[in-house]
């Protein structure tokens, strides 16, 4: 599944920085208010990794759809390389926890779908392709979602977000469906991805040991609403080894973070 | 399958498939038997126009005993094919039944009415009586056929174009909601045929004040349901398609109104159905062409045999288009296969 491909031909372009800038959000339910993010600031560098972790309904998802520019922050500024993010952009794409796939669409239009909205899918129909093969899904490419398995339909997700050659690439959950043999090669695929395409990667897991494997940065949020408790730096080159005695350490330290560590 | 038993499972191999084609063969014949019958049972129909002479004055026995007898003989000749195509013979099993049932319906119904007069006359005419309409008749039916054809496809088409625009307008936009809601709210659940005096007057042919009718009964329903169908289209499909860069228009054409479609279409079902209604009504009493005319006028002169005709033909006419329709919803709709049961 580890492709030659490159999705663009050109030299990669760097991934854009992100500043969430002391961003504080809550929603109203039924008269009440509900805080989810207190203060959040994060710094994140043109074509970083940078993952989330934090206990489940503490505000990731919400802080991620603010940087997709799905809704405004309450109070504080959300930058992409210093521009103020004030909508959704192509190129700051999302992949969902739900894979959401258009069901009237078959697995091919779907992945053609943001090269569609943009109006560019006449002269770029090699990269729906290319993205296709790169998740291993290019027989199914006439398939109409609900004939795929949830894991394959993850993997549609995710290649229709990086069809559109992203600077940032948000990932909520994104390999939570899998089962765990093609969650260890996705996350061997995602970091192939994102050294040879260079954007910036957020990315949302429940899994710390994905988190290490993958990210370079591992931010830890508190209970909602949530603050960022630590910022760790994931000191090892690429590529990492599962087994390496120096994540596992870390592995200790955030699941301590966590309030799991009697576990441990 | 009823012909095996749970001993022939225990059976030894080479046993269990020597009965195994037995049955098979068994089962066969049981599919021809109902071939031959049905064979028999539309000779008895033939025979029995035949039996004496008829009660009144009908020009078509001849022929209709004679089609009947046809029929049998296509059926006896289908029934001996059948053992060697397996494909006819699956013609004849699917239909034998019913052609057995509609054979002996049409045989009482023949000696019932014509022979022996069971039914009181005018009122209850022959099969031959109705096959005069169609050949003796046919121009003046074709006629209204088509008159009602055009009337109905028009008001239809208007209707629905309308209510499909106004279902995604309202879905859509708030502003038009905030205005086209209460009207519809006020005026959409009166029955079309209560504006036909207002229509008929207001209109300045009767032709148009019907097809103005036939638009309202279809409006309704393809406009509430469309618009009921973007609205509970799901705010994750407009976050992926707004993410990737879609623009509003995107949205509507090609998140809304694709998610809205199993909506629509059973509005277009209920608005199909609404319109055939106000079609007869209007064609009774205002346009003079036309199916619910051709009855009108037929009840006029009291010719029953007439009015069974045209009815026969508009049932055929209402199926057909319903039949269409579901033909158009496969189409469109052959990813909802296997998402819901159809
Ligand atoms: N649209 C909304 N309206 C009201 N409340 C919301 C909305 N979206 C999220 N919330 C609330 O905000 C809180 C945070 O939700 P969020 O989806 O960001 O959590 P999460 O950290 O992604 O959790 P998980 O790990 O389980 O996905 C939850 O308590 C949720 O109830
Ligand atoms: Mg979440």
């Amino acid at each position: 599944m580890v492709s030659a491909l490159a999705l663009k031909q050109e030299a990669p372009l760097a991934g854009a920085a992100l500043d969430v800038d002391d961003v504080s959000h809550h929603f109203d339910i039924d008269g009440k208010v509900l805080p989810v993010l207190d203060h959040v600031t994060l710094n994140a560098k043109p074509g970083a990794f940078v993952a989330l972790l934090g206990p489940s309904g503490c505000g990731k998802s919400t802080l991620l759809r603010l940087v997709a520019g799905l809704e405004p922050p309450r109070s504080g500024r959300l930058l992409e390389d210093g521009r103020v993010i004030t909508g959704p952009h192509p190129s700051r794409v999302v992949v969902f926890q739900d894979p959401t796939l258009f069901p009237w669409r078959t697995v091919w239009k779907n992945v053609a779908l943001g090269l569609e909205a943009q109006g560019i899918i006449k002269s770029e129909r090699h990269r729906v392709d290319a993205a296709l093969e790169l998740v291993g899904l290019s027989s199914f490419a006439n398939a109409y979602p609900h004939q795929l398995s949830g894991g394959m339909a993850q993997r549609v997700s995710l290649a229709r977000a990086l069809v559109n050659d992203p600077q940032i690439l948000i990932l909520d959950e994104p390999l939570g469906k899998l089962d765990s043999l093609t969650r260890l090669s996705m996350q061997t695929e995602i970091v192939s991805l994102w050294q040879r395409n260079g954007f910036t990667t957020l990315l949302v897991t429940h899994d710390v040991e994905e988190a290490l494997f993958l990210a370079q940065r591992v931010v830890v949020f508190s209970d909602r609403p949530a603050r960022i408790k630590a910022d760790i730096a994931v000191d090892r080159p690429y590529p990492r080894r599962r087994g390496d005695p120096r994540l596992a350490e870390l592995r200790h330290d955030i699941l301590g973070l966590l309030g799991l560590d009697a576990t441990w | 399958m009823p012909t095996y038993s749970a001993s022939e499972t225990l059976d030894l191999p080479v046993a269990s498939s020597e009965r195994a084609g037995l049955s098979t063969f068994l089962r066969g014949l049981r599919g021809r038997v109902v071939g031959f019958a049905a064979s028999a049972v539309w000779l008895v129909f033939g025979l029995s126009c035949w039996w004496r002479e008829d009660l009144g004055d009908w020009s078509r026995t001849n022929e209709v005993a004679i089609g009947a007898l046809l029929i049998a003989g296509v059926l006896l000749a289908a029934s001996i094919a059948g053992f060697w195509s397996e494909r006819v013979g699956e013609i004849v099993r699917n239909r034998a039944p019913w052609l057995v049932l509609l054979g002996a319906l049409f045989s009482v119904w023949e000696v019932a009415t014509a022979k022996l007069g069971w039914l009181p006359l005018p009122f209850f005419p022959p099969p031959q009586a109705i096959v005069e309409v169609f050949t003796d008749d046919l121009p003046k039916l074709l006629d209204s056929v088509i008159s009602s054809i055009k009337l109905q496809l028009g008001g239809y088409a208007i209707g629905a174009g309308l209510g499909f625009i106004t279902g995604v307008s309202i879905g859509w936009s708030r502003a038009v909601g905030y205005w086209v809601h209460p009207l519809l709210r006020f005026i959409g659940p009166l029955p079309a045929t209560a504006w036909l005096p207002i229509a008929f007057f207001a209109f300045p042919s009767s032709w148009s004040a019907s097809t103005f009718l036939i638009a309202l009964a279809t409006g309704f329903p393809v406009t509430v349901l469309t618009w009921s169908g973007v609205a509970s289209v799901s705010n994750a499909y407009y976050d992926v398609a707004r993410t990737l860069g879609a623009k509003p228009s995107f949205l509507v054409f090609k998140v809304a109104i694709p998610a809205a479609l199993p909506h629509v279409f059973v509005g277009l079902f209920m608005g199909l159905g609404a319109s055939f209604a106000v079609l007869v009504v209007a064609e009774m009493m205002g346009v003079k062409s036309g199916l619910g005319w051709y009855l009108q006028w037929a009840q006029g002169w009291a010719s029953y045999s007439n009015m069974y005709a045209a009815l026969l033909v508009m049932s055929l006419l209402c199926s057909g288009a319903i039949t269409l329709l579901f033909k158009v919803r496969d189409r469109l709709l052959i990813w909802q296969k296997g998402v819901v049961k159809w």
